[in-house]
């Protein structure tokens, strides 16, 4: 589904990315871990178009398309999804409204009916259920006076809607209570599909006690250092970053992740 | 340039579609001022002779407001002097009779500009709902559901119409909200004032159909002065909505109103405008001084006027629709958006005068800067002693779409009365980068981001507005209707 090729990228002149390789198939989940100003956020971002990202070398294929080619509104249209580590408030655009327009946008683009408004609440319904959406929200401003938990579990109710195709969640989990954590976690497992891909980006490991992932990667420096099953999760948990930065040498100090 | 500045570009930079020129024949008096011209106008229209002595003290008036050079230079906004000789004060499109009694009689060639504008006034009259004077230049040409709204005591008529033949309310009500002597422009519409629209609803009695007046200027060189008064007896309701458009010329003309309500005893106005005058060219050439001075009178207890106005065009906007809230528990509203773009300046917004006790108003203001454009929320608040108990909100919000255009927010308080409350707000915000993106994720593009953010923004006004005009509004700003629907 999405295939990653040396994927090099820097922002204001500074490179971040250095050399990016990665493959995730349909069906599979994949953790990007790594510490910080490791290029986690920076790597989601390149892969939804986010201006300010210079691409300078690499490819992306996305279902055999090239996804650096096309606009950030095609990608999504064609299924890319990034749900936002600090997702934007907009005043005034009531959150139910907003989304109807986004998922009526993806609709016209696969050439299935656009929904009106009673359609638009009973196809939601269950799934604000999932995400124990109250009314309330979806009758808010798109995250205006949400709290940190609420932002979280709006773009992974979004996500649920919107039924992406490759869906990179970016540190969803940061500032989540074991509540919160959970729910989004049931979020992301009910859109478990074999023709689904998801991405998560996290720094911590504690996501991926209820979303388990089928890979892990560790990205350091802006490389995939290490590569493995959901037990290198755990490893990177007890032994810290540091452990791999040092070139496999286990260390304690100033290491840990809690 | 991102894309963002690009979709703002596109969004507001739509070409202005109302800028045709109608070929018809005019009977124009000759440019300038003096008081021949007066003379001129005031025997054209066959006035009392009450009328032709009022209009010449306000030329008098005028005259020493203009020799203390007493235009008003207080508003933000700037343009050369305005050579008030060289506009033509008079243009009326020829008649073939005193004047048309229907629509049959109306020359066809107005009748289709009405069209053209979205206004068509046999459908009008057929779909019902909204009854409509048409202005064009200095004269009304048309005024439709007269007869049905004459049943229930109802007046609405040019304003030339009712001064033939409602002579008495012209004369107890003209000039008692908004006297020659307010103010530079004020005068001068007084003294040259050629058309506009009456109405006056009886007591007790709810009108039943939206009033609608549309101002059209066609001639070139020609200033636009009308003058609109609204009575409404006790315990009546009226709403009342007007909306203008002009064709696209280099040179600047002026266009400069009077509006005077009056609200009885529980008597309720709504007055809505949507305001399209030409703006003038990307460069800034050409387009309307909009020179306004709008004012309702509060005068019994429990009335209530609203002002909800939509300000799109016009070069310059120099406007304070005012509520004089003098009976106890009066309310006074204010709501308005206003989108200056390319080289557009308003300075606009209202004034609240609380006299009675336990008045209250309301003020919300959005101010929408794009290109070069200037935008002044200028706004004043008064509560004078005797207003025990009154209270004001009032929110000034202005969003900034680019880096070269301006918002200024001017708000006045003076509270003489301590049981008072009055509350103010302002915000000001950018259209970020990081909103587009977050649409455009969501696979919508930046042009629907802009519009949504912008309509969003409007809001909290557009639902003021009778629903026939809430869709005007939108089309106008280039957005689609968000949140009053569903």
């Amino acid at each position: 589904m999405l295939e990653i090729k040396n994927l090099r990228a820097s922002v204001e002149q500074r490179e971040i990315l250095k050399g990016v390789n990665l493959r995730v198939n349909a069906g599979e989940v994949h953790a990007i871990m790594g510490p910080n100003g490791s290029g986690k956020s920076t790597l989601a971002h390149v892969l939804a178009g986010r201006e300010g990202y210079q691409v300078t070398e690499g490819q992306v294929t996305y279902l055999g398309n090239d996804l650096l080619g096309m606009a950030p509104e095609q990608r999504a249209r064609e299924g890319v999804f990034l749900a936002f580590q600090y997702p934007v408030e907009i005043p005034g655009v009531s959150n139910m409204y907003f989304l109807r327009a986004a998922l009526n946008a993806i609709r016209k683009h696969r050439n299935l009916d656009e929904l009106d408004a009673v359609d638009f609440l009973g196809f939601v319904r269950e799934k604000m259920k999932v995400l124990e959406m109250e009314q309330t929200l979806m009758n808010r401003p798109v995250n205006e006076g949400f709290s940190g938990g609420e932002k979280k579990r709006n773009e992974i109710f979004q996500m649920a809607v919107l039924e992406p195709k490759l869906a990179i969640l970016d540190e969803t989990d940061s500032g989540l209570d074991i509540d919160a954590l959970r729910t989004v976690a049931s979020g992301i497992n009910a859109l478990r599909h074999p023709d689904r891909a998801v991405v998560l980006v996290t720094h911590y490991q504690r996501l991926l006690n209820y979303v388990v992932p089928d890979f892990v990667h560790v990205l350091s420096e802006g490389r995939i250092v290490k590569s493995g099953g959901k037990e290198l999760a755990r490893e990177l948990e007890d032994k810290g970053y540091v452990w791999l930065e040092e070139s496999g040498q286990p260390t304690q100090a100033g290491a840990s992740l809690r | 340039m991102t894309s963002e500045m690009d979709t703002i570009e596109t969004l507001v930079n739509k070409e202005y579609k109302w800028g045709f020129v109608t070929e018809i024949e005019s009977d124009s008096v000759p440019r300038g001022l003096n008081e021949d011209t007066i003379r001129l106008i005031s025997s054209k229209k066959n006035e009392p002779d009450f009328m032709l002595e009022w209009r010449l003290n306000a030329y008098r008036h005028w005259l020493t407001l203009e020799e203390s050079q007493a235009e008003p230079t207080w508003a933000n906004v700037h343009y050369p002097p305005i050579n008030y000789q060289e506009i033509v004060y008079y243009s009326a499109p020829v008649r073939k009779k005193d004047g048309p009694k229907s629509l049959d009689e109306v020359d066809p060639e107005l009748l289709k500009t009405y069209e053209k504008l979205g206004i068509p006034l046999r459908e009008r009259e057929i779909l019902s709902g909204v009854a409509i004077d048409a202005v064009f230049d200095s004269v009304s040409v048309a005024t439709t559901f007269r007869e049905k709204l004459k049943e229930l005591g109802i007046i609405f008529c040019s304003f030339s119409e009712a001064v033939q033949e409602h002579t008495d309310l012209v004369r107890e009500y003209l000039g008692t909200v908004v006297p020659y002597t307010d103010n530079f422009f004020a005068a001068l519409n007084a003294a040259v004032f050629t058309d506009g629209s009456f109405c006056y609803i009886p007591k007790g009695v709810r009108c039943p159909m939206e009033l609608s007046t549309y101002f059209r200027i066609n001639a070139k060189n020609t200033g636009q002065f009308e003058r609109t008064l609204i009575i409404a007896d006790a315990g009546s309701y009226v709403s009342y909505l007007e909306g203008c458009t002009a064709p696209m010329r280099d040179e600047n003309q002026l266009h400069a109103a009077v509006v005077e309500l009056i609200a009885h005893d529980d008597a309720t106005i709504k007055y809505s405008t949507v305001q399209n005058w030409y703006p003038g060219d990307k460069e800034g050439k050409g387009g309307i001084y909009n020179f306004v001075t709008k004012r309702g009178k509060c005068l019994g207890k429990n009335s209530k006027i609203s002002w909800t106005q939509v300000e799109t065009g016009s070069a310059i906007t120099w406007k304070y629709p005012s509520c004089l809230l003098i009976g106890d528990n009066s309310i006074g509203e204010f709501y308005s958006v206003a989108l200056t773009n390319n080289y557009q300046q308003a300075d606009t917004g209202t004034k609240m005068i609380h006299i009675g006790k336990n008045t209250r108003s309301t003020i919300i203001s959005k101010g929408i800067s794009a290109g070069q454009g200037q935008n002044t929320y200028r706004g004043m608040v008064k509560i004078l002693k005797s207003a025990a108990g009154a209270r004001n909100y009032s929110q000034c919000d202005s969003l900034l779409l680019g880096d070269k255009c301006g918002a200024h927010t001017f708000p006045y308080l003076e509270v003489k009365n301590p049981s008072a409350q009055v509350e103010h707000e302002a915000t000001t915000s950018r259209i970020g980068e990081d909103q587009i993106f977050y649409f455009r994720q969501r696979g919508l593009s930046s042009e629907d981001a802009v519009s949504m953010i912008v309509n969003g923004f409007c809001k909290q006004v557009f639902r003021e507005l009778p629903m026939e005009f809430a869709v005007e509004a939108q089309k106008l700003l280039g957005v689609s209707l968000e949140g009053s629907v569903g």
